[in-house]
Order: C-alpha cells, then structure tokens, then sequence
C-alpha cells in the first residue's frame, strides 16, 4: 500500500461530523481554526447533545467558514450579523441549541454592537469567537483586537488605537459564562465547550489562535509552533480572574481561563415570567412543551 | 401550494377605527406572523407598539433589535426557525435593513417588511409623507435581484395586503415590502377584519421527501425549491455566497448565472400572477393618469374632474408595483396618447412608465418632493394641458 492508498484508509476522527464534500477546507496550515473546530466537535461528541437541534451560525471571514464545513444545520450569514440571526433562529425555536462561531473581525468589530445587546439580553446561545488579532480573510487588515503596536496591513507603521478585551467587555454587558483559551488549550477549549453546551444564557469563549500567513508573517513572530511556543510560555491560567486586567499586550502575557459562571434567568425566562406576572393566566409560556 | 385557513387566535374579527400602522400589525397577526423584530422609527413605530401589545396574548415574539441591521438579520433567522416573521422601518432604517434584505434574497427567506415613507434624503422629514423609496425597494440591496413591492392606499388595505404579503412571500420564497407612507400610516379609517374562516393563508412550501435527499435550492418544478426549518434533522446549509443546489459555495461564473437567473426569473416569470391593478376606464382614453398609495387617492380626484369636463381619462392605480405591470401599461401605450404620473418624490415610477411606452406615447411626471400631497388641481391642470 502506498502513501495514498494509506491515507484514503485512515479516517479522520472527526470525519462524522464534517461535510466531508468539502473538505479540503481553505485555511492555511498553521491556522489555529481547525485546532478550534475539533476542539468543538470533541465538545459534542462528550456532550451527547441531539445533533438534528444543534444549529451553528457564522458570519464572515476565516472562522465564518466553520459554519460550511459542520454536518449539522449550518448558516453562512452577513458580516457582523451572526449574533441577531441566531438570535431569530432560538427565540422562534427554543428547543435549537445554537452556537455562533466566527471571527474576532466578525464578532466585536462590525458585529460589537449585536455582542454587547445579545450578552445584555441573556440571550440562551453560545459564541465561540476565535481570535486572531486582525482580518485575516480580506489580507490582515488592523483589527478591533490587534494589540497596540503590532503591524497589520492597514497599520504598516504599527497600530496605534487601543484594542478591545473581549471577555471585559462581554461580562460587563452580562453574559452568564465567559472564558478565554488559546489554541494550545485543546482539552481547556473542549471543556469550555461542553460547560457552555449545560449553561442556560449568554455564553462566550473567546480563542486565540495563530494567523500564521499574515499576523505572524507581518510581525516576524515565526510558523505556526513558535506562536504555540509563545502561548505556552506566555499564558497564565487564572480562573475568575478581574476581566478588567486582562487586557492583551503585544507578544505579552495571555491570562486565559474561566472568568465568569453564574446562574441567572435568560431572554425566555424573564419573558414568561414577566408575562405570567403582569398578563396572568390568559399568557401562555412561550417555546415550553 | 397548499392553502390553510387563519388561526383565530390572532385575527381580531370585527368592525375596527384603526390607524394604517395598527392595521399592518392586525394583517400580520391575521396572516399567522407570530415573530416581530424591529427598531422604531417615525412614522412607522405605531406597527411596533401594536404588536408588542397584541402578542403575548396571542403567543410569538416580539423583540426591539439595537438596530434595523440586527432586525433584519433575526427575522431571517426566526423565519429558518420555522416561523413568518416581519418587521416595519421608514427611510433611514430601510437604508440598514438593505444589506440583510440581499442575504434573504440570496437564501430564498420568505419575510415581509413595511416600509411607512418619510421624506428624505437622511433623516430628512421623519414625520411627513413621502414615496421617495420606491426604487430603493427595488435596487437598494446590492446585486441583480427581484422583490415584490406591494402599495396599500387605506388602513383596509394595510390590513388586507398585509396578508397578501405574506402570502407572496411564502409562494416564491423572497422578501415582500409593503410600501406605505405617513399618509396611510396615520390615517384612521374604518377597517374590517373578518372571521378567521374567511382568511386564505399559504403554507410554507415544506418539504416532505427523504432526509438525506434534500437539496435545499433544487428548484422544484415550479420553479420555487422547497424549504425545511432548523433542527427537523436535515443537516442543511445555507449562505450569503452563490451556492450550489446542497447551498454550498461555488464561486464561478457558472453558478453566478443560475443564482442570479433563478432569483430574477422566479418573479419575473410569474409577474401575471403576481401582479395586481386597479384600471378604469382605460379603453378608448386619451390620457392615463397612473399613480400608487396615498397619491392615488388625490389623482382620482383630477380625473373625476376631468372627465366632468368631457375629457377621456383612464384612471390605473398600482396595487403591486415590484414587479412593475410592463406589460399591460405597454399594451396601452399603442392606444393612449398621454401617461401622467404623479407621485410624491422627484420622477421614479414614470421612468418605469417611459421604460415600457416606449416612446410610443407622451409621459408627463408631476413630481411633489415630499412633506404633503398632490393639490388634485395640479394633477387636474396637467389633464387638461395634456389634451389641447
């Protein structure tokens, strides 16, 4: 048997869950969103969660691609908008269980207001924001992410705005669980995952990951396994950590962990009970059985 | 197409004095919409507030989005999840609710949006009337697409074409508008709502074949795929890029020309079906006076006075005015000889009116730029001017 022939042979552990029609996928080796989608279909896999009710969104750009290579109901939305269109999908069908995966460009640069009001809502759906420091789709332009003095191609002299914190942000405006990895933290992600499958609310994990081709390229940072090098050296696990200090440096440390877990009614749940309170018994419960 | 009669539950039978704006939000309930997401906005929040005080008891959603981007998106979502969604803007939230109103073209989402007109451009006259967005509605989403663009002239009629509306959207899959204004937005009138039984509804064209077997943009023989919700088992895929049939990506020319033919033929060849006028005396006239919405009701005005003085004046009120009625105005070119369009913006459904005569006949705008209406004796003046 030749190489080939050997590889035809061997599946991929995850080939289940891949529309495997389109693989080979676009990204680049070295790209840490592939890490990041195993990661979740690991999360489904320990979860046992219905497959035919779980919905992924994605809007635009690299990670706005997972949505098209995931065998479950997928949507490939507008730039920014992923958020507001998995919020239609659950609030006209609750019993979906819908995760949003996309980028950082995607989520809180065009998409930032749609963040903060679905976190703000507790709307029950879970975002998976991968972050890799700029627009990697459209040639790794500056970014609301790019940390302060990196190089982008729309920063060619190095960026000089503040960049945003993403689970500062998205704990201030209420989500029920937040928490930040890198893509060295396969097993931390996957776990993540899996307590964001089990919490009712607003749920955001935020995952650094390498842009290889042009983040790193741009900044000298090197291949794929020296930014994983950086990672390990540089991350520091600080579960409930003050997101208030854990804004992200150039080449600086990356406190990751779990930072907020905590119980707290959703969208739905104020709602029924809202009108239960103040309409009485001519309100049906809405989306329960 | 498979046609159902409306819930009682959310149709408000009776004899009612009731505002345009609360009219559309009793059509929609009527026609089964159970999912408002939306932003206020002058002249058109009254819609808004009337289905956030009618849903609870009838059971759905409403949400008020932090912006008309956010709105149009959920509904698109709301409406994979398997409800009829809509929402209601005016002119600036129109402008925003563009960029998803493409992606529901582009996925085939039947969803309904009212547009209550304002003038512009910009903020321009929140609260007065205007029919300045009538080629927005049309062109206003980047790319070569069809809607279908509906023009209510009364309250009963925001009501009535409210469940049309959807009705459309429903057979063909594609966004339709409601394009109101100020006008008809405010106006009280008397509007009858009747019993449930008497409401015709579509159904969604669901599919019903082997799961593994579903090909989510396979036109089916009449042209319209069908369509599945999320979470029924199907593992579909959708998106905003030119797709294949499964609704993965093909980024070629090849496809470019299904997608775009598909999108456009699928109201284009079904324009006779689509399309609804209100024409009389037409035959034999010597001037057709065209007009849609709350301009038409003035224009009937100037052609009574007309044809008091003898003149031969055919009346057309567009009812659909997306697809545009080429056809039959074309058919009239040959024996009319004037066109006169009045409307309230600077000259945009006469350039459809001059598209299809063709030269064949003289047109005449009478444009108004907003902020009011037609005086009848302008439009009565231009008739008289047109025949010496």
């Amino acid at each position: 048997m030749n190489n080939e022939e050997q590889f035809e042979k061997v599946k991929n552990p995850i080939e289940d869950f891949l529309r495997m029609d389109r693989i080979p996928h676009i990204w680049c080796s070295g790209c840490g969103i592939g890490t990041v989608v195993t990661s979740f279909v690991e999360a489904i896999k320990k979860s046992k969660i219905d497959l035919d009710k779980l919905v992924v969104v994605s809007g635009i750009g690299c990670t706005g691609r997972v949505s098209g290579y995931l065998k479950l109901d997928s949507f490939h939305t507008t730039h920014g908008r992923a958020i507001p269109f998995a919020t239609g999908l659950k609030l006209s069908n609750p019993e979906l269980k819908v995760v949003v995966f996309s980028g950082d460009g995607d989520i809180a640069g065009i998409g930032g207001n749609h963040l903060i009001h679905a976190a703000r809502r507790n709307i029950d759906i879970m975002v998976i924001c991968v972050n890799n420091f700029n627009y990697a789709m459209t040639g790794g332009q500056v970014a609301a992410t790019t940390p302060t003095g990196a190089n982008a191609s729309t920063a060619p002299y190095g960026n000089y705005e503040y960049s945003f914190s993403l689970p500062y942000i998205v704990e201030a405006a209420g989500a029920s669980y937040v928490a930040r990895w890198t893509a060295l933290h396969l097993r931390r992600v996957t776990k993540s995952i899996q307590e964001a499958f089990k919490k009712r609310g607003f749920s955001f994990i935020e995952v650094i990951t390498p842009c290889v081709t042009l983040y790193a390229r741009r900044n000298r940072l090197g291949q794929g396994l020296n930014l994983l090098k950086y990672y390990y050296d540089n991350s520091d696990i600080q579960h409930g950590a003050n997101t208030k200090e854990i804004d992200i440096k150039f080449q600086g440390k990356l406190i990751v962990g779990k930072f907020v877990d905590k119980e707290k009614p959703t969208y739905l749940d104020c709602m029924n009970e809202h009108f239960s309170k103040v309409i009485g018994d001519r309100y049906q419960l809405y989306g329960r059985r | 197409m498979k046609k159902v009669k409306a819930d009682p539950k959310g149709v408000l039978t009776g004899s009612h004095y009731l505002d345009g704006d609360f009219a559309i939000a009793e059509g929609a309930l009527a026609a089964g919409c159970r999912f408002f997401a939306g932003y206020p906005i002058t002249p058109s929040t009254e819609t808004a507030e009337r289905f956030s005080e009618r849903i609870p008891k009838v059971g759905g959603i409403f949400i008020q989005m932090e912006d008309e981007l956010a709105s149009m998106a959920t509904l698109i979502g709301a409406v994979w999840g398997g409800q009829k969604a809509m929402s209601v803007t005016s002119g600036p939230g129109f402008s925003l609710m563009m960029e998803n109103i493409g992606l529901a073209v582009m996925m085939e989402v039947p969803v309904v949006l009212a547009n209550v007109q304002r003038g512009g451009p910009s903020t321009g006259l929140p609260t007065l009337t205007a029919q300045q967005d009538i080629m927005q509605a049309r062109w206003g989403s980047h790319g070569d697409y069809e809607i279908i663009a509906i023009c209510p002239d009364s309250p009963q009629e925001c009501f009535d074409l409210t469940i049309e509306a959807f009705n459309l959207s429903e057979i063909y899959r594609v966004p339709t508008l409601i394009m109101t204004d100020e006008c008809i937005g405010h106006m009280h009138e008397k509007v009858v709502i009747p019993p449930a039984k008497e409401i015709e509804l579509v159904e969604r064209k669901w599919y019903q074949g082997p799961k593994d077997q579903y090909l989510p943009y396979k036109p089916d023989k009449d042209g319209i795929p069908f369509m599945v919700k999320a979470g029924d088992g199907y593992r579909f895929h959708t998106t905003g890029l030119t797709h294949d049939y499964r609704g993965y990506p093909e980024i070629n020319a090849e496809w470019q020309d299904q997608n775009v033919r598909h999108l456009v033929d699928k109201i284009k060849n079904n324009a006779d079906k689509i399309i609804k006028i209100e024409e009389d005396e037409t035959d034999n006239a010597e001037v057709v006076v065209i007009s849609f919405g709350i301009t038409s009701r003035i224009a009937i005005k100037a052609v009574q006075e007309a044809r008091k003085t003898g003149i031969k004046v055919g009346n057309i009120r567009l009812i659909t005015i997306w697809p545009f009625p080429e056809k039959r105005i074309g058919e009239l070119a040959g024996k009319t000889k004037v066109f006169i369009v009045p409307e309230i913006n600077y000259g945009q459904i006469v350039l459809e009116v001059e598209r299809c005569v063709a030269g064949k006949a003289h047109v005449i705008s009478i444009p108004h730029l907003g902020g009011g209406v037609h005086n009848p004796d302008d439009i009565f003046n231009t008739i008289k001017e047109a025949v010496k």
